[in-house]
């Protein structure tokens, strides 16, 4: 792969061991809560929280960003990767960093979750390996804006090919959107933990943690519409319906999804409604993306479908090839996109939203749109890169549907109940619960059949492991090399808009000042909103 | 002619994105269309107050002074419910509300975030130290709702749950009526 293979397995691997640790974690919290197991110590319980929610927020999707981006630059770009040494040094800071922040959590020093709302505090050393982690993301921001750059030069005129650009879009969205929790430990955090204030702005705080959290979620999401754009139509055996359509949908995603993050924010009382509504008709906006995506991508798998002999209105879909992994993937993705889509619209609809606002609901949100949609694309993605990176070709190719099988059954069978205990009023984040109390007591059902869906997930996650291990011990054969999908008219030519971002960054900078700047500066404003830090350790 | 039938092709593709862009528009433009008139004809808003207090003197004075917390029923007929969240109960730990009247709920912290959620109604909101957060709702009829802390609040969260009684409003009058703060407890 131009020289790139090693530094994209490399990426890869450490992905998913950090996704190995987090996953089996996830699943005894989800035990040890249920009514199927005694109550633990809380504070094991938070702390395991914290470990799960922080490697697979902040290390697992940014390394499989970042080592399926340096896959697409070689490969569509067809020249060898420049600075690798820099990329190297990329991937060691995010190592660092996780493993910094992982031995404080460990250690019982941070135990203040993913989202580290202030005035709780943990260790600086959370904070700074948080940061660390994410300055080595930076840098591959910066690899892949000159990759990008550079390739323009030397070809003036053509146009860029769709998965660099829709990488690009990526990573241009990661550099504007870090910026809100960098901001936060920055200015606020890491200040109060040195000592040097004494006090700490929790709302102010909450605001610039939602300049990241939701925009995020699209950064973890690009690579995923990347395999969908460019490695699905060919997986299928067709090509993509539209490539101007598919550059359409990844610069909207990079100008809505940012300026939306207060629909995070929906019931605090720090922000007045008119900001709320203002996010709330963006989070509208930042829909049209996905639903354009589902279009294209099902007229592109269409045509696959009728190419291989399909007739009629749905035979084209008895026709594709569900035995390549890609293929099987996306569709289990689509179904999960549209189940914790429909459950988003909820959330976002700014009243609508009262109902579940920290329910297990939003857990389950979540966890289906990410780990269910996302991650198994990141899987499809993996197994669809695995050959090409190691000239061997995958193990069992059985066990590869198994695990894609499992982890949809498995991520269905834990969200969905998810959700209906949430509209029941169950709150999230509980080390535990009393199912004893007649009003808790017909949510344990549900919570019990949950955590067996957890362990369902367990067990595929494992069984991923097992197969791209065993795949590095086959015979090396003659794979044929990655290629991305054509489109029915690939553009010879296009509008600078739609061949690069400078007009689309002052965009997105001047929609992040319009949605932001009010509320922040208000809160700036406001007197005696700070409070002492509270330090959170285990006993 | 093969050039012609490929353009037809195209001219198939760019017309049934086009319809369905529209399709994604006109989706768009009902979902808040609905948000719209929930939002106007329900008044069905989120908490927004803006409204700050110092977290760090909420006991020494003022409206969420211990002898302060609890129902206040109004000269209007109205109630005003002042809580406290803290690390890991609300005061009151349980809250009495009359049915069929406007109920005001007054929340804040002294220490960290908190989550402020009465279970099968649409009464949520955050606490945030700092802030009070004003939520305003109409019990219908009489029960017993739970009311946990929604957000981590620091180890111990898990045991931060207080209870919503729910009583006739004629019967709320009878036994809590001579309280100038009404809760569970009758003093």
């Amino acid at each position: 792969m131009n020289g790139a293979s090693r530094l994209v397995l490399a990426h890869f691997w450490v992905a998913f061991a950090a996704f190995a640790i987090a996953v089996p974690l996830g699943a005894w919290q989800m035990l040890v809560r249920s009514p199927l197991h005694r109550w633990v110590d809380p504070e094991l319980y938070y702390r395991a929280v914290t470990a799960h929610g922080t490697t697979l927020a902040y290390v697992f999707p940014t390394l499989v960003a970042m080592g399926f981006g340096y896959a697409v630059c070689a490969v569509s770009l067809g020249r060898p990767l420049h600075a690798v040494r820099l990329a190297w040094t990329a991937l060691w800071l995010v190592i660092a960093g996780a493993a910094i922040a992982m031995a404080t959590v460990a250690a019982g020093k941070a135990t203040i979750l993913y989202t580290f709302y202030p005035p709780l505090s943990g260790s600086p050393f959370y904070y700074v390996g948080v940061l660390i982690a994410v300055v080595g993301s930076w840098i591959w921001i910066g690899l892949m804006v000159s990759h990008f750059a550079r390739w323009k030069r030397d070809h003036p005129g053509l146009p860029v090919p769709l998965a660099m650009f829709a990488t690009t879009a990526g990573a241009l969205l990661w550099a504007w959107t870090s910026l809100g929790v960098g901001a936060e430990i920055v200015l606020l955090i890491l200040p109060n933990a040195f000592g040097w204030t004494s006090t700490i702005d929790a709302g102010l705080a909450r605001m610039l943690f939602s300049w990241t959290l939701h925009a995020i979620v699209y950064f973890w999401l690009i690579p995923a519409y990347v395999a969908f754009y460019t490695l699905l139509p060919s997986a299928a055996g067709g090509r993509l319906y539209s490539d101007k359509m598919g550059r359409i949908a990844f610069l909207l995603l990079l100008i809505f999804s940012m300026p939306i993050g207060i629909h995070h924010l929906y019931a605090d009382p720090q922000i007045g409604p008119g900001f709320k509504f203002l996010h709330a008709v963006f989070t509208g906006m930042v829909a049209v993306p996905t639903l354009l995506t589902i279009f294209t991508i099902c007229a592109s798998l269409e045509i696959a479908g009728r190419l291989r002999g399909g007739r009629g209105v749905l035979g084209w879909l008895a026709a594709l090839p569900w035995d390549r992994p890609l293929v099987l993937a996306s569709a289990f993705a689509l179904v999960m996109l549209g189940l914790g889509g429909a459950s988003g619209l909820i959330n976002m609809s700014y009243a609508l939203n009262s109902t579940v606002h920290n329910t297990q609901w939003v857990t389950g949100h979540f966890h289906l749109i990410y780990g269910g949609s996302i991650v198994i694309m990141y899987f499809a993605i993996a197994y669809e890169l695995w050959p090409r990176l190691t000239g061997r070709p995958l193990v069992a190719p059985k066990l590869v549907r198994l695990q894609l099988w499992t982890w949809f059954v498995g991520m269905l069978v834990t969200t969905l109940p998810w959700h209906v205990v949430g509209l029941m009023g169950q709150p999230r984040r509980m080390a535990y619960y009393d199912y004893s109390d007649p009003a808790l007591a017909p949510q344990a059902i549900w919570v019990s059949l949950s955590a067996i869906g957890g362990f369902v997930l367990v067990v595929s996650a494992l069984l991923l492991v097992g197969v791209l291990l065993a795949s590095h011990r086959r015979p090396i054969a003659a794979i044929p090399p990655l290629a991305f999908s054509l489109a029915i008219r690939p553009p010879r030519t296009l509008p600078a808009s739609l061949n690069g971002f400078r007009v689309w960054m002052l965009v997105v900078v001047a929609l992040t000042i319009a949605n932001y700047g009010y509320p922040l500066v208000q809160s700036l404003l406001l007197p005696s909103t700070g409070v002492p830090a509270y330090r959170v350790e285990a006993r | 002619m093969a050039e012609t039938a490929s353009e037809r092709a195209f001219d198939t593709v760019e017309r049934s994105e086009r319809w369905w862009a529209y399709a994604v528009a006109l989706i768009v433009v009902f979902l808040f269309a609905v948000i719209i008139f929930t939002g106007l004809h329900w008044a069905a808003q989120p908490p927004s107050n803006v409204e700050t207090i110092d977290a760090s003197r909420l006991h020494l004075a003022g409206e969420f002074m211990e002898s302060n917390l609890g129902t206040a029923v109004q000269p209007d007929g109205s109630a005003i419910v002042r809580v406290l969240a803290q690390q890991y109960s609300f005061v009151p730990q349980c809250i009495v509300v009359p049915t069929e009247t406007s109920v005001v709920f007054r929340v804040t912290s002294p220490d960290v975030v908190h989550g402020f959620l009465i279970a099968g109604t649409n009464v949520n909101t955050m606490v945030v130290p700092g802030f009070v957060a004003e939520v305003r709702t109409r019990f219908e009829r009489p029960g017993e709702h739970l009311m946990p802390c929604h957000e981590y609040c620091s180890v111990g969260h898990e045991d931060m749950w207080a209870r919503v009684k729910v009583v006739d409003r004629r019967e709320f009058a009878r036994t809590y009526g001579g309280q100038p703060r009404a809760s569970c407890e009758r003093r």
